[in-house]
């Protein structure tokens, strides 16, 4: 059974094998991207972590009577830009709603959210699995809301404690259809929304801080079969915890169903100690919102001009980006794909890559300085090696000064700041010996002291490696491996 | 639309109302009295109209995206029952 809803064929690669046959993972996601704004959606209170409790507060984010709240132009602006980096369709009309429920740090009694009317209809996205395939999520719709506050329950073992700092953020609740298969796919399309917003600048995609956390809707269904209950999974707020959150509810409702169980739909929180989903208790009362038009608040029309212009002013995409880096550079789709991933990787590729052997500095960039970066967990912002340094080895290699072999020392040594690559060649004397006469007179010595090794060669050619060996390791490895190759093969009778 | 005692008692509980069992069947006949009149509506033929989202021809005002308010927690909690370093405090609601 499909419906237009359900349109990923299915894939028995990713099926989870039950006790009694196979299971398919069906999942759609919400994400919450905070706006990277100075002050709130409705309220002129700063936006920001790490104030004092209570301190980014206004009257109408403590929800003080006679309180109106007014609309944040930039906040609109940057759900319009997120909507048009989603492919997504803009409504030039949109209203906000009141979605009411009770919880301390909701002082309003409500959350103003867009319910039946959002700012930003249907999109869709383009996600690379970690093999370089790719597939694509659907989303439905991304509307603005304001987040709640922030209850902090361990400061006291009676008392609940509330700052309502992050009261009134706005928030862009970006949701998807139920197009994604498995764990790894959610993690790589939740990787794939936060590189576009980081892109278009509207979030900062900070995961650690909450800035962007995604709440996962997991259901199972055999093969085949119309889709499952489904049940909310909160609190996943890494990539891992994503993954691992799903393996544990898929396999939870895999036991129940196939005990002859049925699922219940409800709101489960991941326990990253313990590994494991469990139901939010005080949820388990049927939700009720009552969502109703906000009175306080005008429908939200959006000028087409201003569409326009917004849209005039989107940066290169990730995907355009991809693209364009294949074509102009000539780079695989797995290098193109490492470098979009983060803005800062390809303006510091794009800088090294000028006039030089793009493919390269490609290699140069993405194997051995973003490995090395990773390991020592810094930002490719703060690389100890400039893009300058990274096109300086490479034009010594282009330029036959070092080989590939020395320009990985090269590289070490300006890891350790020893300085510009040419420097550290200088101060070494690791410049490549292609004076013939040099290398010469070390294999004429070579030979006269093996003359064993040099009739043996002449038998079985393959021989020759030992004396490559021997002549690079009486030069420091700064003979040049061709010509010694090819001087060898003179001296000894070898073609 | 006919109210009962027990949507009477979903929506206190939903609305945080404590309500005696023997108050739920008055009200619900009291909630009743108040539906009827609003079914009165219902014989204004709407066929083909809007629904109306604002009763006043304005556009939403904006503002600008710039820090007016905030920096002073003592006028935020002014009225809170209980407080303490800046923090509100309420009972104890985790579960």
């Amino acid at each position: 059974m499909t419906n237009d809803l359900d349109v990923v064929a299915a894939d028995p690669k990713k099926f989870i094998q039950g006790r009694t046959g196979p299971w398919e993972i069906v999942m759609g996601l919400e994400i919450h991207a905070q706006v990277a704004s100075n002050s709130k959606l409705f309220s002129g209170a700063a936006v920001g972590f790490g104030a004092g409790p209570n301190e980014q507060v206004s009257l109408v984010d403590a929800a003080m009577p006679g309180m109106l709240p007014v609309i944040n132009r930039y906040c609109v602006e940057q759900a319009v830009k997120t909507g048009l980096g989603l492919k997504a369709q803009i409504n030039p009309w949109s209203r906000f709603d009141r979605k009411n429920y009770f919880y301390p740090d909701l002082p309003q009694g409500y959350q103003i959210s867009q319910f039946k009317d959002p700012i930003v209809g249907e999109g869709v996205v383009l996600v690379e699995r970690d093999d370089g395939s790719t597939f694509t999520v659907r989303i439905e719709r991304l509307h603005l809301e304001q987040d709640a506050g922030k209850s902090i329950h361990d400061l006291d073992p009676h008392a609940t404690y509330v700052d309502l700092n992050r009261a009134g953020t706005a928030l862009m609740e970006i949701v998807s259809k139920p197009d994604i298969r498995s764990s790894e796919e959610a993690a790589a399309y939740v990787k794939k929304v936060r590189t576009i917003v980081r892109y278009l600048g509207t979030c900062d995609g900070d995961l650690e801080k909450g800035n962007l956390r995604a709440d996962v809707n997991v259901s199972v269904r055999r093969p085949g079969e119309g889709l499952g209950t489904r049940c909310e999974i909160k609190n996943v707020n890494s990539y891992r915890y994503i993954m691992q959150a799903i393996e544990y509810e898929a396999r939870r409702q895999i036991e129940v169903l196939e005990d002859g169980g049925t699922i219940k739909q409800e709101t489960r929180l991941f326990d990253p100690g313990k590994l494991e989903t469990r139901s939010m208790r005080s949820k388990e009362e049927a939700q009720d919102y009552r969502y109703f038009p906000d009175p306080d608040l005008l429908p939200l029309e959006l000028d087409p001009a201003w569409i326009k212009a917004i849209e005039a002013s989107l940066p290169e995409l990730p995907d355009d980006k991809k693209a364009r880096l294949q074509s102009q550079y000539g780079l695989s789709a797995y290098d193109s794909g490492v470098l979009v991933i983060e803005q800062e990787r390809s303006d510091f590729y794009e800088k090294a890559a000028k006039g030089r052997d793009a493919k390269l500095v490609a290699n140069w960039t993405t194997n051995e300085l973003l490995a090395r970066l990773a390991k020592s967990g810094q930002d490719i912002e703060n690389s100890p090696i400039p893009p300058e340094d990274i096109a300086g080895l490479v034009e010594l290699i282009e330029t036959g000064v070092i080989s590939s072999k020395i320009a990985k020392e090269v590289f070490d040594r300006m890891w350790a700041g020893e300085g510009t690559p040419q420097q550290v060649v200088d101060k070494h004397g690791l410049v490549q010996v292609t004076d013939t006469g040099a290398i010469e007179s070390v294999i004429d010595a070579l030979i006269a002291a093996n003359p064993d090794k040099a009739e043996a060669v002449k038998e079985k050619p393959q021989a020759l490696g030992w004396f490559v060996g021997q002549v690079m390791k009486e030069t420091g490895g700064k003979a040049n491996p061709a010509a010694v190759n090819e001087i060898l093969r003179t001296k000894l009778g070898v073609l | 639309m006919a109210i009962d005692a027990a949507t009477v008692r979903k929506v206190a509980l939903l609305a945080r109302l404590s309500e005696s069992e023997e108050r739920l069947e008055p009200l619900a006949r009291e909630l009743n009295g108040i539906m009827t009149w609003i079914d009165m509506l219902d014989e204004v033929d709407v066929e083909g109209v809007e629904p109306m989202a604002s009763a006043v021809d304005l556009k939403l005002p904006m503002r600008e995206d710039v820090v007016t308010e905030g920096g002073d927690p003592a006028k935020v909690l002014a009225n809170a029952p209980s407080s303490k370093d800046n923090f509100f405090v309420v009972p104890k609601v985790v579960e």
